[in-house]
């Protein structure tokens, strides 16, 4: 009852392996195979499973670090204070928004950087490429030093060199507005990050046949038609895993936050509550509850993804 | 080929270990680490000096902590709580002490030593480096605030602050009319909170009335004329826009900036802007008659019935309580805290000596003209609430007087009253 399909290459593949009797060498292959992944599996599992266990247990205490004497059970207490408490549902609200606005922008952009890569000729193609991909390659905590600085009251050069657009002069203080604030975060979050997605949707645009394409060019389709028709539908798998990829990222965005506001004007992400409570109040119960459940959204929005709009991580990468 | 397998596992056994073994092997006299909050080289050089007077007897090396008070904190409380037994030596902030030493993270000051480093210190890093009646850690430097002044200013208001005092309505009145900006910190960080209590303690008021209760018996006095009084100043200042569009993320950098420029008036800030400014007119980019136009005073009063109350700063040694070598900890933190090096460090690094002799000393008079006014400040001082609970406080200070424009003498001091005692009984994320 094996499914058998052909790939690209006309080689049969199997979907499901054989059951029954195997051969010595396909148990050595599978010795051979827990053998290679086995140390990187249980270091996984060490640096992952262990920690997501531990701050579950400790998210069940009262527990000060500083008070080590009081630590005391208090069972889900930690998870009532903190899922009742507005602090909690804004920095939702924003991390939310800012994840939103974020993936839906780099998305367009992105994509549009992907068709200029995939149709660049062949002697800018390397150039282009990686001039597109300098962002992806700084550090985060630099980017947000350096987008902090260009847009700073008292050091930055955005209020002189924009002085002419309409509600900006040397006068405004992005950091000191929500609205203003949430803008500049999002912006370097979307310049530093635009390049990763693009560079999914070129592997995405590189897996459409060329034939589709030409035939529906044959047949007079405009290039709104051919892209919407071919090209993108062709490509849903790949546009769906930067889509999740990039969400999940966003989700548990921090660096920009807390370098430019560090949560100031209503700018408080998850991350940064989370930080805040166990790194900077270290009350670890508290804090790993926010973690645990800073996880449970994350895994939320993989369930979504996957189940709902069906992306096919498998398919993506080409494995079917 | 199994034999060159095996040879090779034993030449990268052999390559990993004898870096461990190389580490953990000491030679020569016990090696002490300072952790030091960063500086400009002082601390270094006094480590160095304190290594050479002790003649062999044990050497001293710094690791530098992060930029910021509350990072520092962070550091070293994560490291402690896990018994970390490399720190030997360290320069702790004032308010972050009483959280230390609550659980025991601090070594014990032995009578003999408290007596000999309290002798000839202001009174305000005393108690400042004091937890429950005890001497917990070894006065180093102490640090205040000042008000400084461009002279030009204050004499077409009519006001001489370094002959009468000036309260914070004439800096208000003055600063409207004539158009200028006042360098406060208005930032949403530890600055907001010393300003808050510098203004609280000054109308003759507290922030906690009863600062060494436990987290849920903790009393706030900020519903009180005195907490009521200090934010009608910093709502004041916050909606008139006298702060200048900087205000909610002033630091004491940017309040410098702002008083260096054309619409700079009074500011109130850390002694480090007088050799921060003769740094800037050395190097060309500010003119010598910028520094001639600056004088300093007292700290402003809130009302001119009462004395003011300056902000209180600095840095405090602390041994650690899971230190190898406390008995010599403590004795190079002495050596560290000589009238001699805190007398050096302020004419090098501009941090005030708490030692009131290291203010005698010809080469601090010539670099800091100001010093008796600063010894006279740390006289006046007041700390910053001392409560395990420090943290809690300041950054529910911070998250209920933010933005300035924001607060209301009517209504924000009961609502931080209402948030940090939530936060403080575990009720509420701060």
């Amino acid at each position: 009852m094996t499914a058998a399909t052909a790939d690209v290459s006309g080689q049969v593949v199997t979907d499901k392996p054989a059951k029954g009797r195997r051969s010595d060498r396909s148990r050595s292959e599978v010795r051979l195979g827990w053998l290679l992944a086995g140390p990187a599996f249980v270091v996984m599992l060490a640096v992952t499973v262990y920690p997501i266990i531990q701050a579950f247990f400790d998210s069940l205490y009262s527990y000060r670090l500083t008070a080590p004497a009081d630590k005391h059970l208090v069972g889900l207490h930690n998870y009532v204070v903190v899922l009742s408490d507005p602090v909690w549902w804004r920095a939702f609200g924003v991390t939310t928004f800012i994840t939103l606005v974020t993936v839906l922008v780099e998305v367009i952009v992105g994509f549009a950087l992907a068709l200029v890569m995939h149709r660049a000729i062949t002697s800018l193609r390397g150039v282009l490429r990686t001039a597109i991909l300098v962002p992806y390659g700084i550090i985060t905590v630099v980017s947000a030093f350096a987008w902090y600085y260009a847009f700073a009251i008292d050091s930055g050069f955005v209020n002189h060199w924009f002085d002419w657009v309409p509600g900006i002069d040397t006068n405004l203080n992005w950091f000191a507005h929500q609205g203003t604030s949430l803008f500049v975060i999002m912006a370097s979050e979307i310049w530093k990050t635009t390049p990763f997605i693009s560079l999914l949707l070129l592997a995405g645009l590189a897996q459409v046949p060329g034939d589709l394409e030409e035939a529906a060019q044959v047949d007079g389709a405009t290039w709104w038609q051919r892209m919407r028709k071919v090209v993108l539908p062709n490509m849903k798998a790949a546009i769906m895993v930067a889509v999740l990829f990039r969400a999940l990222d966003a989700f548990r965005i921090f660096d920009n936050v807390f370098i430019m506001t560090n949560g100031a004007n209503g700018t408080t992400v998850l991350s940064l509550l989370a930080y805040r409570t166990s790194i900077g109040r270290l009350e670890i119960g508290l804090g790993s509850a926010i973690s645990v459940l800073l996880f449970l959204c994350v895994i939320g929005i993989c369930f979504i993804a996957i189940k709902l709009f069906k992306v096919d991580l498998a398919s993506a990468r080409g494995e079917r | 080929m199994r034999r060159r397998t095996r040879l090779l596992a034993v030449t990268t056994a052999v390559a990993v270990t004898l870096p461990l073994v190389a580490c953990s092997s000491e030679s020569g006299p016990p090696r002490l680490t300072w952790y030091i909050n960063p500086d400009n080289g002082g601390q270094v050089e006094i480590a160095k000096r304190c290594t050479e007077a002790a003649d062999g007897k044990y050497t001293i090396t710094t690791e530098v902590l992060p930029r910021d008070a509350a990072s520092q904190r962070e550091q070293l409380a994560r490291r402690l709580a896990a018994k970390d037994s490399s720190i030997d030596i360290m320069s702790l902030d004032p308010p972050f002490i009483p959280e230390l030493s609550e659980p025991g993270f601090l070594a014990p000051i032995p009578d003999d030593v408290a007596k000999k480093v309290t002798t000839d210190v202001v009174q305000g890093a005393i108690d400042g480096a004091t937890w429950k009646d005890k001497l917990v850690t070894i006065p180093f430097w102490a640090n205040t605030q000042l008000l400084w002044y461009r002279k030009s200013v204050a004499q077409q208001a009519g006001l001489d602050p370094s002959k009468n005092p000036v309260t914070w309505q004439q800096l208000m009145d003055a600063a409207k009319q004539q158009g200028k900006f006042l360098g406060v910190q208005g930032a949403k960080a530890e600055s907001l909170t010393v300003w808050i209590n510098a203004l609280v303690e000054s109308a003759g008021g507290h922030i906690l009335t009863n600062p060494e209760a436990s987290a849920d018996e903790l009393k706030l006095g900020l519903e009180s004329d005195a907490g009521r009084a200090a934010a009608d100043i910093i709502g004041t200042i916050g909606r008139e826009g006298l702060g200048g569009p900087g205000l909610p993320t002033a630091d004491e950098n940017a309040s410098l900036t702002l008083f260096q420029g054309d619409r700079g008036s009074f500011m109130v800030n850390w002694p480090f802007v007088w050799s921060a400014t003769q740094a800037a007119v050395a190097d060309g980019t500010l003119p010598q008659s910028m520094l001639d136009d600056i004088g300093w005073a007292l700290y402003p009063q809130v009302d001119d019935s009462q004395k003011t109350r300056p902000p209180y700063g600095g840095i405090n040694l602390g041994i650690g309580a899971f230190s190898r070598h406390v008995d010599l900890a403590l004795d190079a933190a002495q050596c560290i805290v000589t009238p001699e090096n805190q007398a050096y460090y302020f004419a090098t690094n501009g941090n005030p000596p708490s030692s009131t002799k290291a203010y005698d000393d010809p080469a601090v008079k010539k670099a800091f003209p100001m010093a008796d006014v600063i010894r006279q400040s740390l006289e006046q001082a007041a700390p910053r609430p001392q409560t395990p609970y420090y943290n809690e406080v300041s950054t529910g200070l911070q998250e209920t007087w933010h933005p300035p424009s924001s607060v209301n003498p009517d209504t924000t001091p009961q609502r931080s009253t209402n948030f940090i005692t939530a936060v403080l009984r575990g009720e509420a994320l701060l």
